[in-house]
């Protein structure tokens, strides 16, 4: 279905001037490849922030701790992994050297892969199931379906940034100083989250249509978590296995993390490879979400 | 006058076999699956020979006038929400085109988006947005929302608190304060208290008059097709019958819902895998008599063939008065309790000694039921034209405005 909008923004304050403008809807089954619309993304941006913000808002209603789950969450996590890999498995001593000098504790080392893993999983878990939750919305009413898993992106991205204050919070409390290098994390957050957003795009489109791509989501998570260094390093000797390993765009972003937040050696290989794969990823989850769109209400 | 809205041979295809898939045990599904995975795959896709297509619509074709209201009558399975799905852009057409000039709002379900846990507060927004309103909009029109739902007092408590009628009241009032140059409701008339209905039929009167505003219109309720609506379009099987000045599109749905016992109610759209289906169903006056009337003996015969044995069956046959509410209702579940049917043909009998309506047309809905589960259901079968008669053993009888259904009283002055 396309949307054409001779001219946007049907804002009410301009109502009391008399040139109110005419939009055009054409509905006629669409072929093939459909494009964005973006003008009508912009037009609805706020509803993709109140779709976040109840999401937020509603998250932790009825449960006694309440908001402190945001911080609990990250923190068992790290502490879980910290006591596994870094005490059991004594990945500790595998530290990278340039972390061993300045004195990183393993949590903080944990910590800093756990941040972008943690939007990534959640965007992919939550946001592959999201449409499927949305049922009743998609069947009763217009609105860009691209924001349902865009706005559980932006929850994730929420939770991230509560979770990224624990963490320098914890710097602080280790007396580990901050490097240049932080400067880059709006980016590299911005990655992450355009990662997750790829991923959920053709996720939750393809759970609408098979159902049982939402049986092999949390596989396809936990799996993927092994495969990335969010609970220890992943640093192999020889040069082909180290190219296998950049291929994750995960291991990428989790290293550039490290790089930023605790003045680990940038991988710019690795870095490049997953900018250039997200973008595929996100291209791809784009077209391919906006392909199926059309017909969510049918079969949703 | 432009039209606001072009509808051109809009078709709209659903496959069947799609949606019964839900119903399959899981051994059938792991044993289709191993069977044929890609057949599956291909069917999931929709790329796959169709298992069984019906057309939800066909080849719909009018067009609307800016300001006018325009009503949209048929039974259920008639189409009518389809087309409403089609214009709203939620689901897109097979065939055909539409185009709509103008803001487009359409309502097809009140509370859209409501979410539980959230204040009626935060609902107000969160449900605007929902339906296309900017923030700085809302802001505008808060008060006259909260006014307009008269849930002041609970603003800030949870929405799943409220009663279903201050439910309803805050999210129709939501609704009906978008500034849409194109309305499009459907049903949402049927909820809520007669008082609130009223408002509600108030303001969509007001935003087409007044405002000058287009309004799409489903109801069941005939007097308010009659009331609001300038032309209607009278839809059946998918197909428009008829399209005009509302007065006569409503008569001609009524005569032709009269003239449906003779007609074979088999040949209606239906989703497969239900367990019975009415085939047939008249009503008949007393010997003596050709009419039905007031207080006369009426028997109604309701004809359903069950592919499999049913172990629960009951049958109620339900009255709507013509302003669209459900006044009366004969069940053979209070009088027979369930009933076990093997399968095959049956025709049930209900018959009434004393019929308690008042004179005036009805229209009848049967429903047969598996447990407590509707195995069919024939919404306006037939029309049921009840003639004057002598109920109370006098002349006198209610006025319709006082009720429709009779029943006898002892009156004793002290």
């Amino acid at each position: 279905m396309s949307f054409a909008a001779t001219s946007m923004e049907a804002h009410p304050s301009t109502k009391q001037t008399n040139t109110r403008e005419t939009i055009e809807f054409d509905i006629r089954p669409a072929r093939g490849w459909v494009p964005i619309d973006f003008k009508e993304l912009l037009h609805y941006r706020e509803l993709l922030y109140f779709l976040t913000w109840r999401d937020v808002k509603v998250r932790y209603k009825q449960t006694v701790l309440g908001f402190a789950w945001a911080i609990l969450q990250p923190v068992m996590n790290v502490i879980i992994q910290t006591v596994i890999f870094g005490k059991v498995a004594d990945f500790a001593s595998k530290l990278p050297p340039e972390l061993k000098a300045r004195q990183i504790p393993y949590a903080l080392f944990t910590y800093a892969g756990i941040l972008p893993w943690m939007l990534f999983a959640v965007g992919v878990g939550a946001g592959g199931t999201s449409l499927l939750n949305q049922q009743n919305l998609l069947t009763k009413v217009y609105f860009p379906r691209l924001f349902v898993p865009a706005s559980v992106i932006g929850v994730a991205m929420v939770d991230t940034l509560i979770s990224l204050g624990v963490f320098l919070v914890m710097m602080a409390w280790y007396h580990v100083a901050p490097v240049w290098s932080i400067i880059s994390l709006p980016f590299l957050l911005l990655l992450t989250s355009l990662a997750a957003m790829g991923m959920a795009f053709t996720l939750s489109s393809m759970t609408v249509t098979y159902r049982d791509v939402r049986f092999l989501i949390p596989f396809m998570v936990s799996s993927w978590q092994l495969l990335s260094p969010v609970g220890y390093p992943i640093d192999p000797r020889r040069q082909w296995i180290r190219w296998l390993v950049r291929l994750n765009p995960m291991y990428g972003i989790i290293n550039a993390f490290r790089s930023a937040l605790l003045g680990q050696h940038w991988d710019f290989p690795a870095l490049v490879v997953a900018i250039a794969e997200v973008t595929v990823i996100l291209v791809f989850g784009l077209f391919y979400f906006k392909k199926t769109e059309r017909r969510f209400a049918d079969i949703a | 006058m432009a039209a606001a809205i072009t509808i051109n041979g809009i078709s709209k295809r659903y496959r069947i076999g799609l949606r019964s898939e839900s119903y399959h045990t899981l051994r059938d599904t792991i044993m289709a699956a191993v069977k044929s995975p890609f057949r599956r795959l291909a069917g999931l896709q929709g790329d796959g020979p169709a298992v069984g297509a019906f057309w939800a619509l066909r080849d719909i074709s009018f067009d609307v006038q800016k300001g006018e209201v325009i009503g949209i009558i048929g039974r259920n399975g008639a189409g009518k929400s389809t087309l409403l799905k089609i214009l709203s852009r939620i689901t897109e057409p097979t065939e055909g085109f539409a185009k709509l000039k103008g803001r487009v709002a359409s309502l097809l379900e009140v509370g859209t988006g409501f979410h539980p846990e959230l204040s009626g507060r935060e609902n107000i927004y969160l449900n605007g947005a929902i339906l296309g309103m900017h923030k700085a909009e809302i802001d505008r029109k808060f008060d006259e929302i909260v006014a307009f739902a008269e849930t002041e007092k609970f603003l800030d408590t949870s929405v799943k608190y409220y009663s279903s009628g201050m439910y309803v009241r805050l999210a129709f009032a939501v609704a009906a304060h978008l500034e849409p140059e194109i309305l499009i409701v459907d049903e949402v008339l049927a909820v809520g208290d007669q008082e609130f209905q009223k408002k509600c039929m108030g303001r969509i009167q007001q935003v087409s008059q007044g405002d000058g505003r287009t309004v799409l219109f489903v109801s069941h309720n005939i007097g308010a097709i009659r009331k609001l609506c300038d032309r209607a379009v009278y839809l059946r099987d998918g197909k428009m019958i008829s399209v005009g000045p509302a007065e006569d599109v409503v008569t001609e749905y009524l005569n032709s819902a009269i003239g449906s016992d003779e007609k074979n109610l088999l040949s209606r759209p239906r989703f497969p895998g239900i367990a019975a289906s009415i085939s047939a169903f008249s009503c008949y006056p007393a010997k003596d008599s050709d009419h039905i009337v007031s207080g006369g003996s009426a028997t109604f015969e309701i004809e359903a063939t069950t592919a499999e044995s049913i172990t629960n069956a009951s049958v109620s046959v339900m009255f709507n008065s013509d302003q669209g509410y459900r006044v009366l209702a004969f069940s053979s579940r209070c009088e027979r309790g369930m009933i076990p049917l093997p399968s095959g043909k049956h025709v049930f009998k209900c018959h009434v000694d004393s019929l308690p309506l008042l004179e005036g047309r009805y229209m009848i809905d049967i429903e047969i039921f598996s447990g407590d589960r509707v195995a069919d259901y024939v919404e306006h079968a037939t029309v049921l034209d009840v003639a004057y008669g002598n109920f109370f053993g006098r002349p006198e009888t209610l006025f319709p405005y006082e009720g429709r259904v009779l029943h006898r009283s002892d009156w004793e002055l002290d």
